[in-house]
């Protein structure tokens, strides 16, 4: 997308950008130094420690980190379960990194899918999540209602033959609204998640609910309208028989007319992005 | 010259004064694979196996010292103890393959005999893998007894009572004289009838003429064995070579509970299960002969150690049940069908997926190899369609094999009173949904039942196929016929040893509800309706992989009919106790 790297971005835009991209490079770095027999625990303290040491003091939410059958969600219950456990990495075992640092007040929320070692059936997840980050694209830039896009990605996800796991987060989003948060020098987190984005969070609510939308990308009549402009953190998540993966990136929605300018993912030169050209040129 | 021997070689081989019979087949470069046969029987019980075996690999199969035309030792008492028979063994192995170790298979006695074999120092080096069907080492069992009578825990003390009183004809040969007074008379001219009747063999020459004195000599393999090693069971038992256990669950003598600690004494063992009973090299000659094959090539191949082996195996009783058999589900592009096809790739079966959709069904089968399906493929096929599932099932045979397991699932919904429901309506829902199964049943259930192998035929019905429902006519009465369809050919097909299973799912969320007609509305309130069908199944989100889960089950523990949500456990209940309630129900409007 020569046109997208050409745009102009605004100041904004370029914070979340940032943001992103360290979230990333963070997601790359602790992938990279995961080894047999590390906890999740673990995992998710590596991502915390590695943030903190480059200025990230607040939190959308803490990281998450998912490994073997429970990047699939599998007998997940009760929101609990999403926390990080002792369970450790084992050969062939796929993960998930799940965070969402605030910096210099621009959110990012990203998700990272690996596997540790080659594992056929987990490739051909992430080859298959690429046909839902172009579906999403199209649907949202034709202004269909979100209720009926997420419906749409369930039909894919059915015709792949996976699971819709991102039922399992609350609300069953496949999506939310992040936006800008103000730093303060005292931000606690309450069960994982930062109060100043929760925050944010309720207050779109409260105004999306008086002009009928709503900051959650769910499947239920609450988001049975057209995409709103800002930013959406849009997380699908496939699961099949005990695999589970995600990607998770910031998309841009506009109040522009012009198609490719009314919807654009933040930033194309992600891992998951990548990892798809480098397949198309081999 | 018995049918299947063409071509075999014929050699005596002699050790501490008895002559063995020894045949062998196939090519002497190939890997050997050594047939050992138990009690009563001769070499002859493998020639089903051996056959099916002979191309591949160099088989041989030798008459243990007493039975079919090896001699007796004289004395006859003494002469049977497992040290000689070892003895037996390592002269044949050094005359048939002196430079390289073989491949061990033992049933019954034979099995016994191999444990002994695959667990003696002075056989180290001679084995290269074993493969044991329906007989346990004595000294396992002799501990498994005492384990169980040392510390007797409820359960302990139920598997110790099962044991002994499968084991009556152990006691029973430990009678002098009078066994084999029998056995010589009466008991052994109707030994065929009651092998066919009671262990569902068929009729083909065996047992041999030599059946008399086979079992009479072949007595004193446990007069002269059993007790010595109740009494004095090895404790270094341990195997040498990779073992894998064929356990027939029906086998009326040993219980399978007999190999419960089977991997402290054979590391990596690799197990499977096969639902038939204790003559399995007569009853399932292509199963054996092929879990034989693939365990045989894979320690040539030199796959590593055990522990590689144990690794690259799904475990689980539905892998043990499952694995390398030919599971064949229609309608497996999506939903239930796919699902079972998935779980079916999972335990390691071979899965052919058969859908009007081309793409889904090519969808499956590639999923399904990735899930570890040795073989997966898509067929594109209109089950109502006669001729078309005919081809199917001749196309299938020649280039699979023989079906074991049918998932007859395809199925379309259709919603409406019976006034608004067409004739075209009916006959669209009653052409797939009930002669989809018939077809299926009858192209697939033929070939079975002709194999004589055993099978499994699982046809999906409803809930709706015992809750009458005034908005479900024609849908109801379609899955109420394979439900009587599915107990028909249960009762026609039992006697093969073909289990027939009706699954009822209940409200589950898969693609029926998108796909479902409404009849006798206009097309706009058609999609309403399927959009708010979809969203209702949605919201109540009863996975399909349960339901492929209770197929496993249904097929493993051979069930008749199986509902599987809640509600439609709630409504087969109601449907027996209080059928009146559900005819209330059935005045109920559709809540959409």
């Amino acid at each position: 997308m020569a046109s997208a790297v050409a745009r102009e971005l605004t100041a904004d835009l370029r914070g979340f950008k940032e943001v992103q991209r360290l979230a990333y490079a963070c997601a790359e770095e602790v992938a990279a130094r995961l080894r047999p027999g590390v906890t999740e625990r673990e995992a998710a303290r590596m991502q915390r420690e590695w943030l903190r040491e480059r200025g990230v003091r607040d939190w959308f939410h803490l990281p998450f980190a998912w490994f073997g059958d429970r990047t699939a969600f599998v007998g997940f219950r009760v929101p609990l379960q999403f926390f990080p456990t002792g369970r450790r990495l084992e050969p062939g075992m796929p993960f998930i990194l799940d965070m969402a640092p605030v910096h210099r007040g621009f959110t990012a929320d990203i998700g990272y899918a690996g596997c540790l070692g080659p594992h056929p059936l987990h490739d051909r997840l992430l080859a298959d999540l690429r046909e839902h980050r172009e579906l999403i694209l199209r649907e949202v830039r034709e202004r269909r209602s979100l209720r009926e896009i997420y419906e749409e990605v369930d039909r894919l996800m059915a015709r792949q033959g996976h699971e819709n796991r991102h039922r399992a987060y609350p609300f069953g989003v496949i999506a939310h609204k992040v936006g800008r948060v103000r730093e303060r020098r005292w931000s606690p987190q309450v069960l994982g998640f930062g109060t100043q984005a929760l925050r944010g969070l309720a207050s779109d609510a409260l105004r999306g609910h008086r002009e009928g939308w709503s900051p959650l990308w769910s499947p239920h009549r609450f988001s049975d309208h057209p995409p709103a402009p800002g930013l959406w953190a849009v997380e699908p998540h496939l699961g099949f028989r005990g695999v589970g993966a995600k990607f998770e990136e910031l998309l841009v929605v506009t109040d522009s007319r012009d198609p490719e300018e009314s919807a654009f993912w933040l930033d194309d030169d992600l891992p998951h992005v990548r990892r798809r050209q480098e397949e198309r040129a081999a | 010259m018995r049918a299947g021997t063409e071509g075999a070689r014929e050699r005596w081989v002699s050790t501490g004064g008895i002559e063995l019979c020894v045949r062998e087949l196939g090519d002497a470069s190939r890997p050997t694979v050594v047939l050992l046969h138990g009690y009563p029987d001769s070499k002859e019980v493998w020639s089903e196996v051996a056959e099916r075996l002979r191309d591949r690999f160099h088989v041989v199969l030798y008459d243990v010292r007493g039975c079919g035309r090896s001699t007796a030792p004289q004395p006859l008492r003494g002469g049977f103890t497992l040290e000689k028979l070892t003895d037996d063994f390592l002269a044949v192995a050094e005359a048939v393959s002196p430079d390289a170790p073989v491949h061990l298979v033992g049933h019954d006695w034979g099995s016994v005999q191999g444990w002994e074999f695959a667990t003696a120092r002075r056989t180290e080096g001679r084995i290269a893998s074993f493969t044991s069907i329906s007989g346990p080492s004595l000294d396992h069992l002799a501990l498994w007894l005492r384990r169980r009578a040392a510390r007797p825990t409820p359960r302990r003390a139920a598997q110790l009572l099962g044991q002994s009183a499968r084991s009556w004809y152990v006691y029973a040969l430990h009678t002098p004289v009078l066994p084999e007074a029998l056995m010589r008379g009466p008991l052994l001219k109707r030994w065929p009838k009651i092998l066919a009747r009671l262990e569902k063999l068929p009729a083909d020459g065996y047992p041999t003429e030599s059946l008399p004195t086979d079992a009479a000599h072949g007595a004193w393999l446990y007069r002269d064995n059993v007790r010595a090693r109740m009494r004095r069971p090895r404790t270094d038992a341990y195997a040498h070579a990779p073992v894998q256990l064929i356990t027939p669950t029906g086998d009326v003598f040993l219980s399978d509970r007999l190999y419960d600690d089977l991997e402290e004494w054979a590391p990596g063992l690799v197990r499977h299960t096969l639902a038939a009973r204790h003559w399995v090299p007569r009853s399932r000659p292509d199963q054996v002969s092929a879990w034989i094959a693939g365990f045989v090539t894979e320690r040539e191949r030199g796959a590593g150690g055990p522990a590689a082996v144990a690794a690259s195996t799904p475990a689980g009783p539905y892998a043990q049940a499952f694995g390398g058999r030919l599971v064949l589900v229609t309608g497996a592009a999506s939903g239930i069908g796919r699902a079972t096809a998935f779980a079916f790739a999972e335990a390691g079966a071979r899965v052919i997926a058969v859908d009007r959709d081309p793409e889904g069904a090519v969808r499956t089968a590639e999923m399904a190899r990735l899930l570890g399906a040795p073989e997966a493929a898509a067929e594109t096929v209109d089950v109502s369609d006669e001729a078309a599932m005919e081809k199917l099932a001749a196309k299938v045979a020649a280039e699979h094999g023989v079906v074991d397991v049918l998932v007859n699932n395809a199925g379309i919904g259709l919603a409406g009173t019976f006034l608004d429901t067409s004739a075209e309506d009916w006959r669209k829902v009653l052409d797939v949904n009930l002669w989809g199964v018939i077809h299926g049943c009858r192209a697939f259930g033929r070939q079975m039942a002709e194999r004589g192998q055993g099978g499994h035929i699982v046809n999906t019905a409803s809930a709706a196929a015992f809750q009458p429902s005034k908005a479900l006519t024609a849908y109801s009465t379609s899955k109420a016929a394979v439900l009587m369809l599915s107990e028909c050919l249960r009762a026609e097909l039992a006697g093969r040893g073909i289990g027939v299973t009706a699954i009822c799912p209940g409200i589950v969320n898969t693609g029926i509800t998108a796909t479902a007609r409404f009849a006798g509305v206009s097309e706009e309130e058609q999609r309403r309706l399927r959009k708010k069908a979809v969203r209702l199944y949605g919201r109540r989100n009863y996975p399909p992989e349960k339901v492929a889960e209770a197929v496993l089950r249904a097929v493993l523990r051979d069930r008749a009919v199986v509902p599987v949500t809640p509600e439609a456990h709630a409504l087969r209940l109601l449907s027996r106790f209080a059928p009146r309630l559900l005819r209330v129900l059935a005045r109920i409007d559709l809540p959409l």
